[in-house]
């Protein structure tokens, strides 16, 4: 009796410990799977792969700097246009907002985070893009686009088909994540903290300067690396409007293509073993960096915790 | 005292700005859901849900196949994906609790809830797909069960770890073994919990494109058969929607109108769930 | 528990659906987009007749031969019929199935009527070296027309394409620079323009982005009222895009069985022939004859009378008798028929 209730504990126990150690074999299974299947890439275009923007099937010629590129283009001006936004949605929220607001207010902006990104993506080509072809880019040609050197950026037709409209569909995806974990790491502030500095005659902004941003800005810069690992991960929000282009170009006001982008398009169609070879390589290097952004993510966000832990 | 009232004005300009900000973010929900609304309303028709695709640039066709392929890949995904990420949760939070190896579990599941999701259509294809020779709807469920579990896994361990531990000790006393206070107590009293991640788990990956581009792939047809190439909502939405007839884009914002209201309607209730626990 | 019945329940409803299998009832095709209009309309009326399901996928040509050459489908079709050296080292069949033409689709508004193109001009405005409709070059073919002075935007294929294959193989033979600075084949680094995916991708981005100019298959400018370019072939001749346009330059091929029917029927020579023009491809693999035939059943069947009907209606130009003859011969000499 008391050993059969010892076998069926351990039989629960074995049960649940291979449910752990699933994750152990997902991660290390998509690790030798992208591995072992960007070898014939690695070993043809060694690390030269990463700086090369040339992408031409036609001749097996592969490099990743063109998509790679891309991502980082419009992952770090989603990130401009999104950080300030999510920051001020994170003040309104914790600071400004009526009580009777905030829940509301903030489970709207939550909400942006569950569409899924292929309505994004819809959106974007029939609503958006025509709108930023029409209005927003030519307002933006005519008013900076004369400047010098800042011009250069705004060249060219304006097609709404571009990283530029690209970027602002996801910058709108990812300041949900941004305000969220701005906002909880702004809720962290210690309320003693805040009215001492009210006390002494602190106007309201100047608290949220001087205590609660400082306070908080591991757990925002956190917040702000998951969403970066976001943007760059993000694939069919953005295959819709950015005119799937190999190569680098300055102005945002043209077609490129990003890692995921080129994943999308290319995948099912590579018709060498050293193409598929090289979107295995391009899936590697997007898998890297999405783990080391996220780890580091981490890592300050736990710092910001154990800083509050401290006091 | 100008200092004084320049430290004013900057305070309004600067909580104006916030203020702004805010309202800028529902701006652009209310801007997308009404965009999808408008346009899906309009095209929502029986056809639609009665009927398969016609062929190429003839109207009147449906998307039966790609509801109820949808349906049973997201299905397949839940039996697949729950068990072991309640069971992995439950290690975590119970017998593995405080070890190495799970901290070591959580910190990973963490990384791979931010992997992103093409990367995993890829790898399931190189695993799934290409050793057996055909699309299935089963690589299109394994690829969203591997995307569900860590998200399962780690709702699943806090909201044990949320569960007394008197209450385990309550049981232990009555000489209960421990898997069976698992199963009686704990899971029972972390139920809804469980759940809720559950339900998040699933319209997370119910609206996912990238990785069935590469595993169930598509069907023009019914099928339900799990081993063939499947039709499914959000990969008939990228097809239609990048295809030049206006019959398609009208069943495409049908189709995103009917699987927006679908996960916002689990992501609300779910919330909502979460909620009230927590005023608890 | 609750939540493991309703678990063992739907583990019951997902057994069910999956032992409603029918692979004998299933055909999976991929590839082409260029004839997908047509796969399509031919696999509707076919299971409607015999109760076969023909699920075709337009991922585009390279797709096609990539995921026949992988055996993750049971044909694969490409416009870009592979060189006979290649069939045999895949271990595959190929034979023509259709005849289709590719036109220069534009949206523009202000032009009061039909454009004439020929190869230079095509080439100039595909090399980005034409920028605006206006320009010289477009104005000289099209004296009675008055041409806005727009910017031209560029549509092009950004996946493995046939389409691309022939209409830049096109562009080579006519336009020595075409040749010189990109060249030709399925994917190409082009000069300018953005990039779609599909025949359907291109004439979406057409219709919605303002004066601009691209490249698909005849039936998709039919079927979305696009306006298309007629063309100045080699014989010095304005023609349009027709069933009699294509069959003539069809008529040009060699159509060889034992080189798999590898051909180029693109700028012929013929008076009235449409000088875009190719032979779209099935590809099956020898090693899966089971599966072959089955796929081999569908396209003699297309090959019918009622096929041809289906196909002039979306004006694909049927094979020649003589022609479809030779295929026939070909499939009972590799032992699918």
């Amino acid at each position: 009796m008391r050993i059969n209730r010892g076998i069926k504990d351990l039989a629960f126990a074995a049960l649940t410990a291979a449910g752990a150690f699933s994750i152990v074999v997902f991660v290390v299974g998509i690790v030798a799977v992208l591995v072992g299947n960007s070898a014939e890439a690695i070993r043809t275009f060694g690390p030269g792969f990463i700086v090369s923007d040339v992408w031409d099937p036609a001749h097996q010629k592969f490099g990743a700097a063109a998509s790679l590129y891309g991502s980082f283009i419009t992952a770090t001006l989603a990130l401009l246009m999104a950080v300030p936004v999510s920051l001020g949605i994170a003040i309104f929220v914790t600071e400004i907002a009526p009580g009777f607001l905030r829940g509301p207010f903030g489970s709207a902006i939550e909400l942006l985070a569950a569409i899924p990104s292929i309505i994004y993506g819809m959106w974007g080509l029939f609503t958006l893009a025509p709108i930023m072809s029409q209005i927003i880019e030519p307002a933006l040609q005519q008013s900076i686009g004369s400047f010098p050197i800042v011009g250069a950026l705004f060249s060219g037709a304006t097609r709404g088909v571009d990283l530029f409209t690209a970027s602002v569909i996801l910058s709108i995806m990812i300041t949900p994540f941004v305000a969220s974990i701005a906002r909880d790491a702004f809720l962290l502030t210690p309320p003693e903290v805040k009215e001492s500095a009210y006390a002494v005659g602190a106007t309201q902004w100047e608290v949220v300067r001087d205590v609660v941003v400082p306070y908080s800005k591991f757990g925002v810069f956190g917040g702000v690396v998951i969403a970066l690992g976001r943007a760059l991960g993000e694939t069919m929000a953005v295959a819709f409007v950015l005119g799937n282009k190999h190569w680098i170009t300055l102005s945002l006001f043209e077609a490129a293509s990003t890692i995921t982008v080129t994943l999308a398009n290319e995948f099912n169609e590579a018709d060498s073993d050293l193409y598929l070879s090289s979107l295995f390589f391009l899936a590697l290097l997007l898998f890297a960096f999405s783990f080391l952004t996220l780890a580091a993510a981490r890592l300050l966000i736990s710092r910001s915790r154990q800083r509050r832990g401290e006091k | 005292m100008v200092g004084l009232r320049k430290r004013k004005v900057v305070n309004v300009a600067a909580l104006t700005l916030s203020s702004l900000a805010a309202l800028l973010g529902v701006f652009w929900l209310i801007f997308i859901l009404a965009d999808v609304l408008r346009h899906g309303v309009a095209a929502i028709h029986w056809d639609l849900f009665a009927n398969d695709p016609a062929p190429a640039g003839i109207t009147g066709g449906g998307l039966r196949n790609a509801f109820v392929g949808q349906l049973l890949i997201t299905l397949a995904a839940t039996v697949i994906g729950v068990p072991l990420g309640v069971l992995g949760g439950t290690f975590l939070a119970e017998y593995g609790r405080g070890t190495r190896f799970a901290r070591a579990v959580s910190v990973l599941s963490d990384l791979m809830i931010g992997v992103p999701s093409i990367v995993i259509g890829a790898v399931v294809y190189a695993v799934l797909v290409k050793p057996l020779g055909h699309f299935s709807g089963w690589a299109g469920a394994v690829a969203l069960a591997v995307i569900m579990i860590p998200v399962i896994l780690r709702t699943t361990e806090n909201m044990l770890a949320l569960v007394p531990w008197t209450l385990r000790e309550a049981a232990f006393a009555l000489g209960a073994p421990y898997y069976r206070v698992i199963v009686q107590v704990v899971y029972r009293g972390a139920a809804t919990g469980i759940l809720t991640g559950i339900l998040l788990s699933i319209s997370r990956v119910a609206g996912e494109t990238a990785p069935l581009l590469f595993t169930s792939f598509n069907n023009n047809f019914y099928s339900t058969d799990m081993s063939a190439p499947m039709a499914s909502l959000t990969v008939s939405i990228f097809q239609y929607a990048t295809g030049p007839y206006e019959d398609w884009h009208q069943q495409a914002w049908a189709a995103s109108l009917i699987i927006s209201l679908v996960i916002l309607l689990i992501t609300v209730v779910g919330r909502l769930y979460i909620k009230m626990r927590g005023q608890k | 528990m609750r939540i493991w019945k309703s678990f063992l329940i739907a583990l019951a409803v997902l057994g069910a659906g999956a032992c409603g299998r029918s692979s004998n009832n299933t055909l999976n095709g991929a590839g082409a987009t260029f004839p997908f209009p047509l796969y399509g309309a031919w696999a509707h009326r076919y299971n409607a007749e015999k109760g076969i399901q023909l699920n075709y996928q337009s991922i585009g040509s390279g797709g096609g031969v990539k995921q026949i050459t992988g055996g993750t489908v049971d044909f694969g079709a490409s416009d870009d019929a592979l060189p006979a050296a290649e069939i045999e080292a895949q271990g595959l069949l190929q034979w023509p199935q259709v005849i289709g033409g590719i036109v220069v689709v534009y949206n523009v508004s202000g032009v009061s009527g039909q454009l004439t193109l020929d190869g230079a001009s095509a080439c100039g405005i595909f090399l980005g070296e034409i920028k605006n409709f206006d320009d010289a070059a477009i104005r000289v073919l099209n004296p009675g027309l008055s041409l806005p002075s727009a910017p031209i935007t560029v549509v092009h294929r950004s996946d493995g394409s046939g389409t691309t294959a022939v209409f830049t193989h096109y562009l080579a033979d006519v336009c020595p620079r075409w040749q010189n600075q990109v060249g030709q084949g399925k994917a190409v680094n082009w000069p300018t323009g953005i990039g779609a995916k599909g025949n359907e991708g291109v004439m979406n981005y057409v219709r919605q982005q303002a004066n601009s100019v691209g490249y698909v298959e005849f039936a998709y400018a039919k079927q979305n009222s696009a306006s298309y370019a007629n063309m100045r072939n080699r014989a010095g001749k304005v023609v349009s895009p027709s069933l009699e346009s294509f069959s003539a330059a069809a008529a040009a091929g060699s159509y060889d069985p034992a080189a798999h029917f590898y051909t180029w029927i693109t700028n012929t020579g013929g008076a009235q022939a449409w000088p875009i023009t190719a032979a779209t491809n099935i590809l099956v693999r020898r090693d899966k004859l089971e599966a072959s035939k089955r796929v081999v059943a569908f396209f003699d069947w297309a090959f019918t009378a009622e096929g041809d009907a289906q196909a002039r209606e979306l004006v694909y130009a049927p094979l020649p008798d003589s022609l479809k003859e030779r295929v026939r011969a070909y499939w009972r000499q590799h032992g699918l028929q």
